[in-house]
């Protein structure tokens, strides 16, 4: 194992889609199909301990969110959200939210206050929800121009009213969340991102080849927006509209980012391990990766790949000798019999193969420890169904 | 191996690593759909990616037709002759009969093609990838070898029959 990697957790079968913390890292909520399960981490134990289980939904739950006073908030591909209400008994009240949306709801974010929320969508729709006293209900105003296509990430500027999205149009668009009643105008006064916000209006948008946007966040103190795109790079944009992107050197697109500190960005996704990029005097560049498996053989083909191990490398000389009878005399029952001794063998992992600590895609990066604007641990999720803790 | 064959299946290797990224997406189409965007005839034109043909000659072809969420990889098996061509279909005939043990595998060719594997997000998220990638090159190497091991041991049965069939001629 890497050194990087602080611990492991195999919490489920199923690909989780989206892993998130409560404001003290004690409670941890994974989606697993069409559950959410809630977790406690506990320093003492090793494993995580499962406390709840959110199972409104009756399709896949996409994302899951937690505000900064505990509510949780759920979305699935059945159209619907709810937030959940924490009760002193440690289960969880929903309550549906009105989201007035007709496809799947993609991901969801709490604004950094926890008043409102955001949800992206099929239905090419951010919807921001926010609690009315009056009716009891979470209702929801919708951004829907100039969106064309499904919406992959939302990101909340931290004054709460800027909301970065992406999607697979292939733009990254920041909107006006501004709810009246809920925010003052006071917040965005010396805004560098422009004058006046209604709620809807496009502040910004920035094409980059068409390639979907899998993930965007924000950093708010240097007015910073990252995102990343199918294309495999990472995009970097200010208020003035400068643009720098650096390309991943795997070669494979990254699935989630996340602002370490004030110039460097941790991305992680189809390659499996998390990649750290940093900026200097010329710009972003690519600077280390973590758990990194150093892949030798990647092009040897499976011929080779058997004779590995001394023991197989025996046993394919003689499976070769009996290759060399069938040339002579070739009789159907010891081909059938070398078939299937062959078919064994297929699929055969050497012992040397060293594997990462996930094995599959990550999708979701979120800090763990924090100290002073430096991230020093992250958390991350991947469709192998484990969370795993990196040291940075 | 020859020559001309490691840099083909390389191509494809690499083809396929970058085509394999695929993501659970929910048909923005149709409501509480969730379905493979490749095999849809009516959709968003932005949830297909630009297809790669990969041709070691006229016989040998792959074509990789990647979209959000699933992946179609088709093969044309190499078919110098009649009887390579009758031992193709029968083969891949047999194994699309099969299909729903086989997990990856298309039913029915796209046309053009001998063989179509069918891999979407539920495929990756279960499997890994390197594996995946690795079970169709390695179905690639070794489909040639069955067909011409196949012919070969048809001619010798055809060659042992007419010499069985025929002596009953000699006096």
């Amino acid at each position: 194992m890497d050194k990087a990697v602080v611990s492991i957790f195999k919490l489920i079968k199923a690909p989780i889609y989206s892993h998130c913390l409560s404001q003290d890292k004690s409670l941890l909520a994974i989606t697993c199909e069409n559950k959410c399960l809630i977790y406690k981490i506990n320093p003492a134990s090793k494993t995580p301990q499962l406390v709840a289980t959110l199972d409104n939904h009756d399709k896949t739950v996409t994302a899951v969110d937690i505000s900064i006073h505990g509510r949780i908030v759920t979305c699935s591909q059945d159209r619907n959200a709810y937030v959940w209400e924490p009760l002193s008994d440690g289960t969880y009240r929903p309550t549906l939210v009105l989201l007035r949306i007709n496809r799947a709801a993609t991901c969801v974010s709490w604004a950094p206050n926890g008043y409102k929320f955001a949800v992206g969508s099929s239905a090419r729709i951010i919807a921001v929800c926010y609690y009315e006293q009056e009716n009891n209900w979470w209702v929801s105003k919708h951004i829907k121009k100039p969106i064309k296509s499904t919406i992959n990430s939302l990101s909340w500027h931290y004054n709460g009213v800027l909301l970065a999205s992406g999607g697979t149009d292939g733009f990254m668009r920041i909107f006006s969340g501004f709810i009246k009643g809920l925010d003052s105008k006071e917040i965005m006064a010396n805004s560098p991102w422009g004058s006046k916000f209604p709620f809807g209006t496009l502040v910004r948008e920035q094409y980059c080849g068409g390639a979907y946007i899998h993930d965007v966040q924000w950093r708010s103190n240097v007015e910073k927006v990252a995102f990343v795109t199918h294309d495999g790079t990472l995009n970097i944009l200010d208020y003035q509209g400068t643009l720098q992107s650096v390309n991943s050197p795997d070669g494979l697109p990254y699935k989630s980012l996340l602002w370490v500190n004030d110039h460097e960005i941790l991305c992680a996704g189809y390659n499996c391990h998390p990649t750290m990029f940093s900026e200097s005097s010329q710009g972003w560049k690519f600077s280390r990766d973590y758990d990194k498996v150093a892949v030798s053989n990647i092009l040897k083909d499976s011929s080779n790949n058997l004779n590995t191990n001394p023991s197989n490398q025996q046993f394919n000389n003689s499976l070769n000798n009996d290759n060399v009878n069938d040339d002579e005399n070739p009789t159907f029952g010891i081909s059938a019999l070398k078939k299937f001794k062959e078919l064994d063998l297929k699929g055969k992992v050497s012992l040397e193969q060293k594997e990462g600590a996930h094995e599959n895609t990550i999708v979701g990066l979120i800090p763990f420890v924090e100290s002073n604007g430096q991230i020093t641990q992250v958390s991350s999720c991947g469709l192998d169904g484990k969370v795993v803790i990196y040291n940075i | 191996m020859s020559q001309s064959l490691r840099p083909y299946l390389t191509a494809v290797r690499h083809s396929l690593e970058a085509a394999l990224t695929l993501s659970n997406f929910s048909s923005q189409e149709v409501e509480r759909h969730n379905r493979p965007e490749i095999e849809v005839p009516i959709q968003s034109a932005e949830l297909l990616l630009q297809p790669m043909h990969i041709s070691r000659n006229e016989h040998e072809q792959v074509l990789i037709e990647p979209s959000v969420n699933s992946v179609r990889v088709n093969i044309m098996v190499k078919q110098a002759d009649e009887i390579e061509q009758i031992l193709v279909h029968k083969f891949t005939r047999f194994l699309e009969q099969r299909a729903e043990a086989f997990y990856i595998l298309r039913r029915v060719p796209i046309k053009g093609y001998s063989i179509s594997f069918l891999i979407t997000n539920k495929h990756t998220e279960s499997m890994k990838n390197g594996k995946l990638i690795d079970f169709i090159i390695e179905f690639m190497e070794e489909v040639d070898k069955e067909i011409s091991e196949m012919k070969l041991f048809l001619n010798a049965r055809a060659r042992f029959v007419a010499e069985e069939y025929l002596s009953e001629f000699v006096y």
